[in-house]
């Protein structure tokens, strides 16, 4: 090929590229789609554009999300029936709404209540509307979750049935199999469940045991195999179901690949066991689900034959960013109800609310609420991007901030009431046992941190292989490059990513956290480096390494998600947005220090560093199972 | 038998779990970032249009709302619950704060001509003035039948059969078509509206118009002269014994 050619060429693609910018109404990605905002932190750099200015919706999607609010919240609400109501008009109090106390007590969802959930359409609010669903976008579902998360295990049942356990016909299934199923799934005729996990196969989800065996006719596949843990396993028609199958490869050699099925409770053999008992979602039906011998139609097989993990894996990730939302509207909720005790309760002759103990708590429930808001509208909006974002970071960084989040604020609004706090009359007992679920499934949070470092660390370590062959094939520009950015770091440098000053994305007001924001970025980009090369591939096993690195990108996502958010509230006049320049800057100092200190003890001799003894506790705790210390008063005669 | 056509009158109302507060200007309350919602008597009202639709009683039901942009929301919500078409007589924020029963009376009874409607639903009152006229004046202006505090509706022919609540008890009228009817609490529970509704009514038209557009003159002889809180309640006082009770009410004058 000519050079001339070449050139030719490129100038043909990038013509076409411009025409087809112009006339786009909304700007093209430019960068390859690869490039998402987390994956470059590693890199020590802070992708502008994929994150500031903070999303916004259109005036008719923000009108038609207002719409929808109303009649959800008003189901929703069980105050606004009792309130402004006379003796005489006792009658206004029937109309049916959620009673959480009774949901929790006798363990289940009242049928007219399910009912009443399915006639507002909140079975199908991601089904495309051509099927017979709402159609919403991820910030309208993302809007809707604030709502639905007052009632734990309301929102649970709808998440299981709907973002994973149709989601896999509306990502990968085929048209067919789409006009088939989604239409009665949406009007909530038949209710889905997501079938993956089993007895011995929680986290490690490739290691699943059901076997699903093609059919000597090749018409079917027999599925065998149990199931537990599954949510709607009781209620559900429909399943999708996760199974190793015998995948022929090239070579001729044959592997064990999972594949997905759509699996009818009407194809026979499926049974499920009895409503597990649990802490919290008691609501919500738990139970083991059994195939045997059932009889699959090989045109339900979702997706590729052999590509169930991947098809498992994208399910989990796209319904995973709702959770920021989701516990942000319950934690608002628990701020109003908490505010208006502390602020009548009386002790020592002053209302709760002058304490500064009690004060604290309140800082702290709204500005985690602020934080995880603003990253899940962030992740939503970008999700909401044409073309298929890769944002599963940017989603696993939310859920595990906002399960961790809901734990501890619902533990200090419980405090805040004391001794009334822990009583079954109250609510708060009951929010807690069900927000500590939510550190637990859809992926622990231990697993999440592991995956969000990881991947950054394996986007990194890509272009470092590549730069570390440069460097020893003796590539000037590299080596000369290296050498003055080690320079530099010595001489210490101001670091300057374009956060601030006239032209900068973050507001003058926050000016000091974007700085604060950019500094960490940047050595936390040198620190990967610097892992990376001691550690090789064996990183993989220091996991208490991998932990730190988690939480200081958990801590960089946050901080960028608040400071597009408040600029983006203070430029257009939002009411309040002084309080929350106040929440952003304060939550980005408490995390610039957290990340100096985890950064520091990511040093290779570093003092804070205990890690080495704790791994050694912890092999002489469970060699032999159990605490070893002598009792305190034992002697030795 | 489906000749009627009716008419629901909606009022855009600070929603009834709001806690209310007054402005420090003592010109009225604040609405500001307020949450708003239909007021639940024209709930009941559109509710009801709507069941005589589905009765097949009525061909059509048109509701209509007078006020600032921000209506257009409440006839969205009436055209979910199944009104058909949407009226928006548009009037600027600062005038709509005067406008009051007579004026929207006057609105409507030329509304009620123009469409050449069978029947005027609307709730008996508002949930924030409180004034229980707009009906009765609208029924006055057109000169029809009225039957107010309805909690019970019935269609006999070209007849309408009310059940009234009033305060001896029930009272049972019947009215000559066309009238006005003002719905009362207990005359039916409001549907919610659902979201598939919601958005199948974003295909159904609202017009816009104005009130000059009706030949209606919005002004108005009532002036706020100002809004305050109510009294704080003043503590009670306990005794022991009826006789108590009886020499301390002679005490304050009150027998």
């Amino acid at each position: 090929m000519s050079a001339c050619g070449r050139l030719l060429r490129s100038a043909a693609r990038s013509c076409r590229a411009l025409a087809a910018f112009t006339s786009s109404r909304r700007p093209l990605r430019t960068s390859p789609s690869g490039r998402a905002f987390a994956k470059e932190l590693f890199l020590g750099r802070i992708e502008k554009e994929a994150v500031f200015p903070f999303p916004e919706v259109s005036q008719d999607e923000f009108d038609e999300i207002s719409q929808f609010v109303g009649p959800v919240e008003k189901f929703f609400s069980e105050e606004g029936q009792r309130s402004t109501v006379s003796a005489r008009d006792s009658a206004w109090d029937l109309r049916a709404s959620v009673d959480s106390r009774r949901i929790d007590l006798e363990g289940k969802i009242p049928n007219e209540t399910l009912e009443k959930l399915k006639s507002l359409g909140l079975f199908g609010m991601q089904v495309p509307e051509e099927y017979g669903g709402l159609g919403l976008s991820n910030t309208m579902y993302a809007r809707m979750g604030e709502i639905i998360g007052l009632d734990a295990s309301i929102a649970v049942t709808l998440a299981a049935h709907q973002a994973i356990g149709l989601k896999g016909i509306i990502l990968v299934g085929s048209e067919e199999q789409k006009a088939k199923y989604l239409p009665r799934l949406a009007s909530g005729e038949h209710v889905a469940a997501f079938c993956l996990t089993e007895p011995a196969s929680g986290s490690d989800a490739a290691s699943i045991q059901t076997r699903a065996t093609l059919s000597d006719d090749k018409k079917h596949f027999i599925l065998n195999g149990s199931k537990v843990w599954i949510t709607n396993g009781g209620l559900a028609n429909i399943f999708t179901v996760f199974a190793k199958t015998k995948v022929d490869e090239a070579d001729g050699s044959s592997k064990d690949k999972i594949t997905a099925f759509i699996v009818e409770r009407d194809f026979g053999g499926v049974t499920n066991g009895k409503p597990e008992d649990k802490l919290g979602i008691r609501g919500s039906n738990t139970c083991e689900v059994h195939f045997d011998n059932t009889q699959v139609p090989v045109e339900n097989v979702l997706g590729e034959v052999g590509g169930g993990f991947k098809v498992a894996v994208n399910i989990l990730n796209s319904g995973r960013f709702s959770m920021g939302s989701t516990v942000a509207g319950m934690l608002k909720k628990i701020i109003e109800m908490t505010a208006e005790y502390a602020c009548t309760r009386k002790q020592f002759n002053k209302p709760l609310s002058e304490f500064g103990l009690i004060q604290e708590k309140f800082a702290l429930m709204a500005q985690k609420a602020y934080v995880m808001e603003s990253m899940a509208y962030l992740t939503a909006g970008m999700l909401d991007q044409p073309g298929f974002p890769d944002c599963s970071m940017e989603a696993a960084v939310v859920k595990v901030f906002s399960s961790e989040a809901a734990w501890q604020c619902v533990s200090e609004a419980l405090q805040i009431l004391g001794g009334s706090g822990y009583m079954r009359d109250y609510p708060y007992e009951r929010m807690l046992r069900d927000s500590r679920i939510l550190l637990i499934f859809e992926g622990t949070n231990e697993i999440l941190r592991m995956y969000v470092a990881l991947t950054g660390l394996q986007h990194a370590g890509r272009l470092l292989t590549a730069r570390v062959k440069e460097l020893k094939h003796g590539n000037v520009a590299t080596i000369m490059e290296t050498i003055s950015r080690r320079l530099w770091d010595t001489l210490g440098r101001n670091v300057d990513m374009g956060l601030t000053g006239k032209l900068g994305a973050v507001h003058p007001s926050m000016a000091d956290s974007a700085v604060k924001l950019e500094e960490n970025v940047y050595y936390f980009g040198r620190t990967v480096e610097t892992l990376l090369i001691r550690f090789g591939k064996t990183i993989v096993e220091e996991q208490m390494v991998l932990k730190r690195v988690a939480n200081i990108l958990i801590n960089l996502y946050a901080m960028t998600a608040v400071l597009s958010r408040a600029s983006r509230s203070i430029r257009s006049g939002l009411c309040n947005h002084d309080h929350e320049v106040l929440l952003a800057n304060t939550f980005c100092t408490e995390a610039y220090y957290q990340n100096l200190l985890a950064l520091s003890q990511l040093d290779k001799y570093s003092p804070e560093n205990v890690d080495e003894q704790i791994k050694k506790l912890s092999r002489q705790i469970l060699e032999k199972r159990a605490y070893i210390c002598a009792h305190p008063l034992d002697r030795t005669s | 038998m489906a000749e009627l056509r009716a008419l629901v009158a909606v009022k855009r109302v600070i929603d009834f779990a709001v806690k209310i507060r007054v402005k420090p200007d003592k010109t009225g309350v604040v609405t500001d970032g307020v949450k708003h919602s239909m007021n639940p008597f024209c709930e009941i009202a559109v509710e009801e249009a709507v069941r005589l639709k589905e009765k097949k009683l009525v061909k059509e039901v048109v509701a209509v709302s007078c006020g600032p942009t921000q209506c257009q929301e409440t006839i969205r919500t009436a055209l979910a619950m199944g009104a058909d078409r949407g009226i928006h007589v548009e009037v600027p924020a600062a005038e709509a704060d005067r406008l009051g029963p007579l004026q929207v009376a006057r609105v409507l009874a030329k509304l009620a001509e123009k469409e050449k409607v069978d029947l005027v639903l609307l709730g008996k009152q508002a949930i924030d003035d409180d004034c229980n006229q707009t009906g009765q004046m609208t029924a006055g202006l057109l000169d029809w039948p009225q039957g107010t505090f309805a909690s019970q509706l019935t269609v006999e022919g070209d007849k309408l059969k009310v059940e009234r609540e009033i305060d001896g008890g029930l009272e049972t009228l019947r009215l000559k078509l066309p009238a006005v009817v003002t719905t009362d609490l207990r005359l039916n529970e409001p549907r919610y509206a659902t979201l598939p509704n919601i958005m199948k009514a974003k295909k159904k038209k609202i017009e816009v118009i104005k009130a000059g557009d009706l030949g209606v003159d919005l002004t108005s002889k009532i002036s706020v002269v100002s809004v305050e809180d109510p009294p704080q309640r003043t503590a009670g006082v306990k005794v022991e014994t009826t006789e108590d009770l009886v020499a301390k009410l002679k005490e304050i004058g009150r027998i």
